[in-house]
């Protein structure tokens, strides 16, 4: 199981991960190795069995539609890495 | 008075405190004493809340006063920092969370605050609860109490170290794969891993959801189930919480063991245990013997690859989470660049520690086209398999008794190059995450002054006859009661 360069981009890329050059490499070893020890799995005859996404069977959860004060604006933003009022200040999304 | 609290348990604080022998503040005084005097060898703590704590002690003695008392009225705690806490700096032992300070308490903290707990400190751990030594914090090391130049396992290592330290007499943890157990075991304290769905998660700063739960790592058996009292039961703030009527845990401890069916599945013993830890475990089943339970080894054969299921749906959910980290609404964020994509790959790229990196890579690769059905919904698939495993071998036993770990605490440092050796070490807690089932690890022993756990597993919200089999050990052994030196 050997992941190339171009896949550990690809990977980051899709993650919106960045990583430096030396990171590249790293991860192009330790990802390979990690996922080779895993292909294991293969061996497992999984015919006709369902994938378990929760282990708690619950049906669909509702919520009562009812309405209840939402945070404070205020304590909305008070983590905000940048603000201008009551907006979170973010970088041009189309240019 | 004077009074060491270095192995108080909650039991025996709550005897002086309602009997007026001394106050929560003296109490919480003497812990944060505690704290100054070791913390500084451990480093088990990322934030010291102690004007906090003593206003709550305070309170708390004006409730005692009103005869006003729940169960941990006055008692300190602390709680990993991966749980949110209105107010109070609440990291993830990361750079992205820095500076977070969350607006809204986790459903867990609510309930301790109402039962009148002390919140004393947050405690160091691995970022974003991923590893198992606590090396993986972007702060500090925590050193076991036990020998300081070794690990205290992880991720809520400094939740173990803590309790072990007497810092607390008890600390919230997160398991996603051992997290709580683990380090128990490294640390010779009681762990619980809950059954998914019995502890509210909202609030935990998310990891892997369906594996996740809270849990309470303490001194013994007894004050674990009180803690679980408290913070088990409903909350519709959380999809995933599974309504059931409110327990007792703590009334139901003292119950006869005698008859109780123990198994013991062989694979848990194939995986590098060590014979210390396996001789450990055999002196254990001994004890469980005279008192009456019958021991049968039996199989579980598709344990050896709950190892690849976790690394496969662990990271795929961790990819998931993660991906509300982009520097816009809290958080780390770098500005210095042009574009919106370009300062968010920073802001993950520089926010996000190597070990984070890694499974939000190995997720991401999973989840992604092509490989989905391959990696993702096989692992899931197999996860079916070890259930049902699990069911059948329950319709035989009341509980399974494994190894925790399949060593003692290895050195700082020793595996921290080698991620894959890394995750060899939660080998044994693994497949209880996966199939959703409650564990417990209790102190079991040492080899050369170091811990070895024993870890009992029972079916879903079996948390009773784990507890009570947890306790009767413990009522006939004394490992529990050794504390470190330091």
């Amino acid at each position: 199981m050997e992941l190339t360069k171009e896949e550990v981009l690809h990977i980051a890329r899709l993650a919106r991960l960045g990583i430096e050059d030396a990171e590249i490499d790293r991860l192009q070893g330790e990802l390979s190795d990690i996922l080779g020890h895993f292909t294991v799995l293969s061996q497992v005859d999984t015919e006709g069995v369902p994938p378990t996404a929760h282990t708690v069977a619950q049906c669909n959860v509702l919520g009562y539609d009812e309405p209840a004060p939402s945070l404070p604006t205020e304590e909305v933003l008070s983590n905000a890495p940048d603000r201008d009022g009551d907006f979170f200040r973010i970088h041009a999304v189309l240019e | 008075m004077t009074i060491d609290v270095s192995s108080f348990t909650i039991v025996e604080a709550r005897k002086l405190l309602d009997a007026k022998e001394i106050s929560s503040v003296e109490l919480t005084r003497a812990y944060l004493d505690r704290i100054d005097a070791v913390d500084g060898k451990v480093q088990a703590l990322m934030t010291v809340t102690g004007d906090l704590a003593l206003k709550q002690a305070k309170d708390a003695d004006a409730a005692i006063a009103r005869g006003e008392v729940a169960a941990l009225t006055g008692v300190p705690v602390i709680l990993k920092d991966v749980l949110c806490t209105k107010g109070v700096r609440t990291t993830c032992s990361s750079k992205m969370l820095e500076n977070f300070i969350p607006p809204y308490d986790a459903g867990v903290v609510e309930r301790l605050k109402a039962r009148g707990a002390v919140i004393i400190a947050k405690a160091n751990m691995d970022e974003f609860a991923m590893g198992s030594s606590t090396e993986n914090s972007v702060y500090f090391t925590t050193h076991n109490p036990w020998d300081l130049t070794r690990v205290p396992g992880g991720s809520s290592g400094g939740s173990a170290a803590a309790v072990s330290a007497g810092e607390a007499p008890a600390a919230l943890g997160s398991d996603t794969g051992g997290s709580i157990r683990q380090p128990a075991s490294f640390c010779s304290v009681t762990g619980l891993k809950p059954t998914y769905g019995l502890v509210s998660r909202y609030g935990l700063i998310a990891f892997a959801s369906s594996l996740d739960q809270i849990g309470p790592l303490t001194q013994d058996v007894a004050d674990s189930a009180l803690m679980l009292n408290a913070i088990a039961g409903y909350d519709p703030r959380d999809s995933t919480s599974v309504p059931q009527p409110e327990a007792d845990y703590y009334g139901c401890l003292g119950g006869s063991v005698k008859g109780m069916r123990l198994g013991v599945p062989k694979e848990y013993f194939a995986q590098g245990v060590t014979p210390e830890v396996k001789a450990a475990v055999d002196a254990a089943l001994k004890v469980y013997e005279d008192l009456g339970c019958s021991i049968e080894e039996c199989s579980l054969p598709t344990t050896s690859y709950a190892l690849a299921v976790y690394y496969i749906i662990a990271p795929s959910e961790a990819s998931a989470n993660l991906a509300r980290y982009d520097g816009v609404r809290y958080g780390f964020s770098y500005k210095d660049t042009g574009s919106m994509w370009q300062a968010m790959e920073k802001t993950r790229g520089l926010g996000f520690g190597p070990e984070v990196k890694r499974r939000i890579m190995l997720g991401t690769y999973a989840l992604s086209a092509g490989y989905y059905d391959a990696w993702y919904v096989k692992a899931q698939k197999v996860r079916t398999v070890i259930r049902r495993e699990f069911d059948a071998a329950f319709e035989k036993y009341d509980a399974l008794i494994t190894p925790t770990a399949p060593t003692v605490p290895f050195k700082i440092g020793e595996k921290a190059a080698d991620p894959f050796s890394m995750y060899l070490s939660d080998i044994c807690t693994i497949p209880v995450n996966i199939a959703g089932l409650p564990g417990i690890s209790i102190q079991a022993g040492f080899a050369d002054n170091l811990p070895i756990g024993l870890q009992i597993i029972g079916k879903p919200f079996s948390e009773k006859t784990i507890l009570n089999l947890g306790h009767a050990y413990q009522q006939n052994t004394a490992w529990h009661k050794r504390r470190p030196k330091l």
